[in-house]
Formats: structure tokens, sequence, C-alpha cells
């Protein structure tokens, strides 16, 4: 009944409770227990009323990971999670802390992994930088009378008149969904991503896990991955997209490869991946053929002569220390898109230690990046997205205005979608049916009804960000990329402004 | 809010400048005494060969700047005749900055290969601003900007703009908001021969300044009109645009209509020059040594009318000063918002400079 791990020493931080005076279990409920995916939930015989055996849910206490399912599906909306208070947390060694080194000496072993983004207490820039606004001066534009455009080009342009303009992105709105894998993903989940991003021009990214045949006719809204493992790279792969997109890092495990395990793999997964089925899909870590950015230039010429030149190029790189000169070589090795995800970026499965320790924050690599390209005065010639840790339309264009011509935005895609952040990706087992291929499970998505909710976020997004262009003053989106005057910082210090560009409030 | 005006003779004809000052004197209200500023077209004939720097210099004549200055042109250049600007201190205006006019031409030996004079011209210009202790008024060929803090009729009596005759003329009011008022932020705004007075506020200015830093030109006079000039004369100077390009680089037309219009020449300059639009409401008289732009931003979010009489065209924030100019205009109209209204001087071969 239950597969996971019975581990007693380590105290389960939740559990369900059940209010049996609501709950429905003497007629014979047990939608909780079917909703479970984690096995956290069974049924207990008990005596009845009448003396005839009942089954009431039972809680494990193994292995709830507070995802809400239960608590959501229940019809008589008779559960709750608690969170244990079977100890208190030391001020220094918190639960975490403790729980981890449990985990790691008692049973589990090797290296933690845990799904999603860095959850650390560094700080979150977005949140100290604030827009300006028209006052007197100049006035503000109403979105819903006036014309506002927020459609982006991506992709190499010429720095003077007469120069060729390079194969081009047309996005209706400066927001892209980020790289997610068939395989960490399931396939409904992708169509919905193709079906929003058709309704509303813009792009979807098929991650490294191939592109489904199923889903080819999207190719005008897809941008198709190559990553160091080269799953499901051939010739039609490349040539089926609108883009075509190296993947070197990614923000929530920079330096380290991809790890899609064998319960993830199944028929279809191993099909598009050109795997077997079954097998884990393990990226190598660095690309082996791109041991320097010569060699990455090769690969993108490679790339770009099997697409005929007609498509763009993309490069993601994680965001790192040195970000600044790595865009900068990036862009010379002939990338027309650079891609730079924050240490918050999300991901199936990554190592703990990985996840939380690695990378730096997006705000300042993106406009870092920027700078040194307007200083290089390179930087027409490359496309900038930001990505890694965007929850709002406010963040997207705060990236915009720190110099990102666009984003790709892939943890509210999931949230969209129903994921409640229980960081259980990486076992397949996800109940919201989001990144699981699990049969049972994967059909807890709608794809109508998922497309139907990307699309409305795509739009919400679109009409706050016009919102925000109107009370700035600002009629085209091209106006604010990497237009700091608009910014202003609070409560950061001078080193902080220094890099971000921007003024301090008052200033 | 600032006030414009600005009177074209296409066929070359000189007025002297008593005309543009009264012109912007009705236009009071639209100023605060804050800055006040005159670009004339046409002003120095026996000198139109050689390129005409006003300088402005912190402090008076002793002032350190001067000799540092003089010292620095000298080595890039042949001053052929220097002399103090006449200035007429007088009740409203006691005083001013140092300002002296040079008549120069570059010499070639200190020239970068391939560099052309008007590059080699913008980089002194842009050294001198970066200086801090001295501001280059105006820079180009028989163009003279007169500008400083005061309401424009008192700065027009402080330089006596009706001793100067042309054929172009601009004048300016300004009621600053955004950036201090002081004697270099006063418009118009120059760099060689392009001029610009500018009644708005630019909110894609962060943009255009980093566009227009990666290609050598640094905007230092703290007012954002300034980009207005610069990233004229990079599309039109250095890349070679049209009017009606660059015109269209500055207020492009909505993608939407690009897009209906299927007019591939306007997508090409939209994505080339995403970083060069100017955005917010703007109306601009832009002039240049072969005619006058006319020009306000999409959403017409700033007053223009213009005016044609026989070969004079006017334009102007108020009608009130194209109607004391004359009398008896052909044709009175308000552009639309982004549609440039096009000024061509008629070629300079085709008559001697009258008197």
């Amino acid at each position: 009944m239950n597969e996971m791990n019975h581990n007693w020493d380590v105290i389960p931080e939740f559990h369900p409770e059940f209010d049996l005076e609501r709950c429905d279990y003497e007629n014979g409920c047990s939608e909780c227990v079917r909703e479970c995916s984690f096995g956290e939930i069974s049924l207990k015989p008990v005596k009845g009323r009448n003396g005839a055996v009942q089954y009431r849910p039972w809680a494990n206490l193994s292995s709830c990971n507070a995802c809400q399912r239960c608590v959501k599906m229940c019809p008589q909306r008779a559960i709750h999670i608690v969170q244990s208070p079977m100890y208190t947390s030391h001020g220094y060694w918190t639960r975490e802390h403790v729980g981890n080194i449990w985990r790691q000496a008692k049973s589990e072993g090797g290296v933690l992994l845990v799904g999603s983004g860095a959850t650390g207490p560094q700080r979150r820039y977005f949140d100290h930088i604030m827009f300006d606004a028209c006052q007197v001066t100049n006035p503000s534009i109403d979105p819903l009378r006036e014309p506002m455009e927020i459609r982006r080009y991506l992709g190499r342009k010429p720095d003077h008149y007469g120069g060729e303009i390079g194969p081009q992105l047309k996005l209706e709105m400066p927001i892209m969904f980020g790289a997610m894998s068939f395989g960490a993903l399931n396939l409904r989940v992708h169509e919905a991503e193709a079906i929003a991003t058709k309704a509303v021009g813009t792009y979807w990214n098929t991650g490294e896990g191939g592109f489904h045949e199923k889903l080819r006719g999207y190719g005008a809204n897809t941008i198709v991955q190559v990553a160091s493992g080269r799953f499901g790279v051939s010739e039609d792969y490349l040539k089926s997209a609108s883009a075509v997109e190296i993947k070197i890092g990614q923000g929530a495990k920079p330096g380290i490869g991809g790890h899609l395990p064998g319960e993830k793999v199944s028929e279809a997964v191993s099909k598009t991946r050109m795997i077997p089925m079954g097998s884990d899909a393990l990226s190598p870590a660095p690309h082996h053929d791109i041991y320097s950015i010569e060699d990455l230039r090769q690969l993108i010429y490679a790339i770009k002569e099997a697409t005929e030149y007609k498509v763009p190029v993309s490069v993601k790189i994680s965001a790192v220390h040195n970000v600044a000169p790595i865009v900068s070589g990036v862009a010379r090795a002939g990338a027309d898109i650079i891609a730079v995800d924050g240490f918050r970026g999300g991901t199936g499965a990554t190592p703990l230690q990985i996840r939380q320790n690695t990378g730096i924050p997006i705000e300042l690599a993106i406009s870092a990046a920027d700078m040194r390209l307007k200083d290089e005065g390179i930087r027409d010639t490359v496309s900038l997205v930001a990505s890694g840790g965007i929850q709002s339309s406010s963040d997207v264009l705060k990236a915009i205005c720190l110099g990102a011509d666009a984003v790709y935005v892939a943890t509210p895609v999931l949230v969209a979608l129903g994921c409640n952040m229980c960081q259980r990706c990486f076992t397949g087992r996800c109940p919201y049916g989001i990144t699981t291929n699990k049969p049972g499970l994967a059909e807890r998505i709608d794809v109508a009804l998922a497309a139907a909710a990307l699309t409305n976020l795509l739009c919400a997004w679109g009409e706050e960000i016009k919102e925000l262009m109107g009370s700035m003053g600002i009629s085209a989106i091209e106006a604010l990329r990497g237009n700091r005057d608009r910014l202003r910082g609070v409560a950061l210090n001078d080193e902080e402004l220094r890099i971000l560009g921007i003024k301090h409030a008052g200033a | 809010m600032c006030g414009i005006v600005g009177i074209v003779n296409t066929d070359r004809k000189m007025i002297d400048g008593s005309y543009i000052k009264e012109a912007i004197r009705i236009q009071k209200d639209r100023g605060n005494g804050l800055g006040g500023g005159f670009a004339v077209y046409g002003a120095y004939p026996e000198n139109k060969d050689k390129y005409a720097f006003h300088i402005m210099y912190e402090g008076d004549h002793n002032s350190p700047a001067v000799a540092r200055i003089e010292d620095y042109l000298k080595t890039r250049t042949v001053i052929y005749q220097s002399e103090q600007i006449p200035v007429y201190p007088n009740r409203r205006i006691p005083r001013g900055p140092y300002m002296k006019r040079y008549f120069l031409k570059p010499i070639e030996e200190f020239m970068a290969p391939e560099q052309t004079e008007e590059d080699f011209i913008i980089d002194i210009v842009m050294h001198i601003n970066r200086m801090n202790d001295a501001f280059v008024v105006s820079s180009g060929k028989n163009v003279g900007v007169f500008k400083g803090m005061g309401y424009p009729e008192d700065i027009g009596d402080y330089f006596r703009i009706e001793d100067y005759r042309g054929y172009m003329w601009t004048a300016h009011n300004r009621f600053p908001t955004n950036t201090p008022g002081w004697w270099g932020g006063a418009h118009p705004f120059t760099i060689l021969d392009k001029a610009v007075v500018h009644n708005g506020e630019i909110t894609s200015y962060g943009t255009n300044v980093r566009w227009l830093e990666m290609y050598g030109y640094y905007c230092l006079l703290q007012t954002d009109t300034e980009v207005i000039s610069y990233i004229y004369d990079k599309l039109s100077r250095r890349d070679g645009l049209s009017e009606g390009d660059a015109c269209c680089v500055m207020a492009p037309p909505l993608w939407e209509e690009i897009d209906r219009t299927k007019d591939e020449k306007k997508r090409y300059l939209r994505q080339t020059y995403g970083s060069a639009i100017v955005n917010g409401p703007f109306g601009i008289v832009l002039t240049h040594k072969e005619g006058a732009i006319v020009l306000n931003d999409r959403n017409k979010l700033r007053p223009v009318v213009c005016a044609q009489a026989g070969n004079t065209y006017y334009a102007s924030s108020e009608e009130c000063s194209i109607r004391f100019l004359s009398s008896d205009v052909d044709r009175i109209w308000s552009p639309r918002g982004g549609e440039p209204v096009l000024l061509h001087l008629a070629a300079e071969t085709d008559r001697k400079v009258p008197s």
C-alpha cells in the first residue's frame, strides 16, 4: 500500500487530519485515498454503527508532502494538513538542517534531491525596485483608450542601417514559457503550453527531452532545446521549431547535468528521447563537445547550417559570478539570443546543495550582462532573455528595465496548472498530474482546461504590463528595455545600486 | 510645458531676430523664466565653411577652463577667429557665464583613419562637455545658438538677438520640470548643424542614452532633449537615413499598421532601431542644414501648429505666435501625431547670400 520509506527516525513534517464528523466514509467515500499519490492515506477498517466493517481514512504518518491535493479534492472538506509540532526549531539548527542530516545519516543516504527553485533567504531584488509613474509633467497613458504595444522581436539586429536582420522570433508579449522537458512534464502539459502560446502569439520551449510527434504542428510557437544529453535531437527535430536553444546551464543547477529518473521514462518518453524505456536519462554536466567558447561557436554554426540559417539560435546559461563576460563571449560566438537563468529558477530534480548555494540572482545578472554588452557596443547584436524566479508581471517589466528583451517563465506555468510547491517533482508522483507520466496521474490534467488557464495567465500578465507601462507614460515596450531611469531602489546599498545601474529612491 | 516657435524661409531669405523674439514672448505662460534660447541658421555667412563653436564657460574670462580648452582645441583644429560673444546685461539678466565663439576647421592629420570630419568634431564636443566646466552650446557651420537662464525675450535682449540675421530660426521658452534650470540646460540643443527645440518629456530617455553611448554620444547636459539631436545625427548623418525614415524611427507607426500595410521597410527600421524610439509626449522643431522637421509624438500629447505663407513656414506651440508673425497665412494646420512635416531649403548655390 505504501511504497514510500517508512522512516520513524525522521519525524514526518506534515500529515493530514480528518474531521470524522464531516467525513463521508460511512457511505463508502474514499476520494482522499485515490487522490494521494504519495501513499500517505490508507483505509483503516473499523466497526460501523450497524456492526458491519467500514473503512475510515487513516494517515500513515510516512510521506505527506503537504501538496494539499486531498484537502482540495475532499467532497466534504473534511481534511486539513498540519505541520508537526513534534520538535521546536533551534534558532540555528532549524528543522530543515536537522532533518536533512537525519535523512542522509539514517536511510536515504547520498545526495539529497529536491524539485523546484532555491528557497534560501537571499535578497529578492525585484522587491527592492520601484517603478516611476507620470505626474503632472507628462500624461500617463490609459491602455484601454490608447494603443499600447508590448510586441518584441528576438534575434540578431544590425548596428547600422542596411545591415542584415537575422531570423527573428515575434513575441506578442515579452513572455515565453521556459524549458521543461517531455519526461519531466507529461505530454498533456506540453500540449497545453503549445496551445496557449499559439493563442497568444509567443513561444514555449520543449526542454531537452525531445519534441513529441503529436505536437510538431505547433512548431511555429516552439523552441527546441539541444542539451548535453542530446535527447531526441535529429535534423528533423532542429528543423521542426522556430528557434533552437543550446542549453549550457540552468539556474537551479548550474554546472551540473540533468537527471530524469527511469521511473519517468515511459514508452512515449523513451520514443521521443530516443532512449530505452525505464532507463535513467542522464545529461552530462558539460557538453562533451563543448569545453570552450570556440567549441560553442562550432555547435552554434553547426545548428545554423543544419537549419539553413532560417531560425535564431539561442544559448541558455545559468547566472554565475562571471556572467557578464560569458554573455559577451557567447554573443561574439554567434548566438542570436542569450537566455540567462537566475539561481531561483525551478527544476524537476536538483541536488539540494547546488540549488541553494550556486549561482546568482537574475536581477543582478541580467543588469550586469546588459551593461557589459552595451559597454562593448554589441548590445543590439543579440537579444537577452531573463529567467529564474519571475513571479509576476511586475517582475517581467523590472527585468526588461534592467536590460532583458523578454523573459522565460516556467514555475508560474506549473502553478497555473495547480502546483502547490510540494517540491517532489523528481518522484514522478505529482498529485496534480503535472510532473508525472504515470497513468492515472497524468490524466488529472485536462488539456483544454490547462491551455485555457495558461492563456488566461499570459493575457492577465500582458494586461498588467500595459497598465504599468501606461502609468510610466510608455506606449511601446522597446522604450523600456534597459531604461533604468524609470526604476529606483529601496534599501539597497551603493554596490547593489551600481550593479543594477539604478538610483536610490529619492535621488 | 514649454513653448516653441520656428520660422523657415525655404528661399533662404534673411530676417532678423526681432520677429521671433516677439513671437515667443507671446507664449510667456508656457515658460517660467528658467530657460530661453534661439537658434539662427545663416548667422555667419562670411565664415560658413568653418565650424562655429559657441562655448559657455563656468565662471568669468579668468576661468582656467578657457585656456585649457583653447589649448585643447588648438591641438586638433585651426582656429581662424575667436571672440567673446557680445552680451548686453540688463535688469532682468544682470550677468551670465563667459561665452566665446570660435570659427575653426579640424586638422586632418589628427583625425583617425576613415573618421569623418563630422565625427571628429563630435568627439571634440563630447570631450569638452565631459570636462564639466565648459559646454559647447553650438558647433555647426553657419549656425549660432544663443541661450540661457531667463525668459526667452530677456535672453534675446541679453544677446541682442535682433542684431543677427538668418533664414531659419527657432526659439524656445522653458518650463523645466524634471531637470534643473541652468544656462546649459536651455534649448535649443545642438550637435553639428542640428538643433532641437522641444516641448515635452522623454520617457524613453534611459533607453535612448544607453543606445547613443554605444556610438560615442554622451548625454551630459542634464536634459532629456539632447537625445533627440544626437539620435537624429546618428540616424541621418552616420546611417544615411532619409528625414522621413529617421522620423519613422523616432515616432514609429504601430506594429498593427506595419502588419496591415506590409511595409517591410518600416518593420526593418523599427526592429533595427528599437532603442532609438522617442516615447512620451513631445512636440519638436528639429532644424538642420538642409531644412527643418516638425514632429509630434504618436499620441499627439503636445500641441504643434504649422502654417505656410508663401515660401515662409511657421511652427509653433500656439497659433497666436503664428498669427503675430503673419496676418495672412495661406494655410494653417495641426500636424497629426507621428506624422512629420518636412521642410526643405532651396539649394544654397541657387542664389547669392542676400544682404
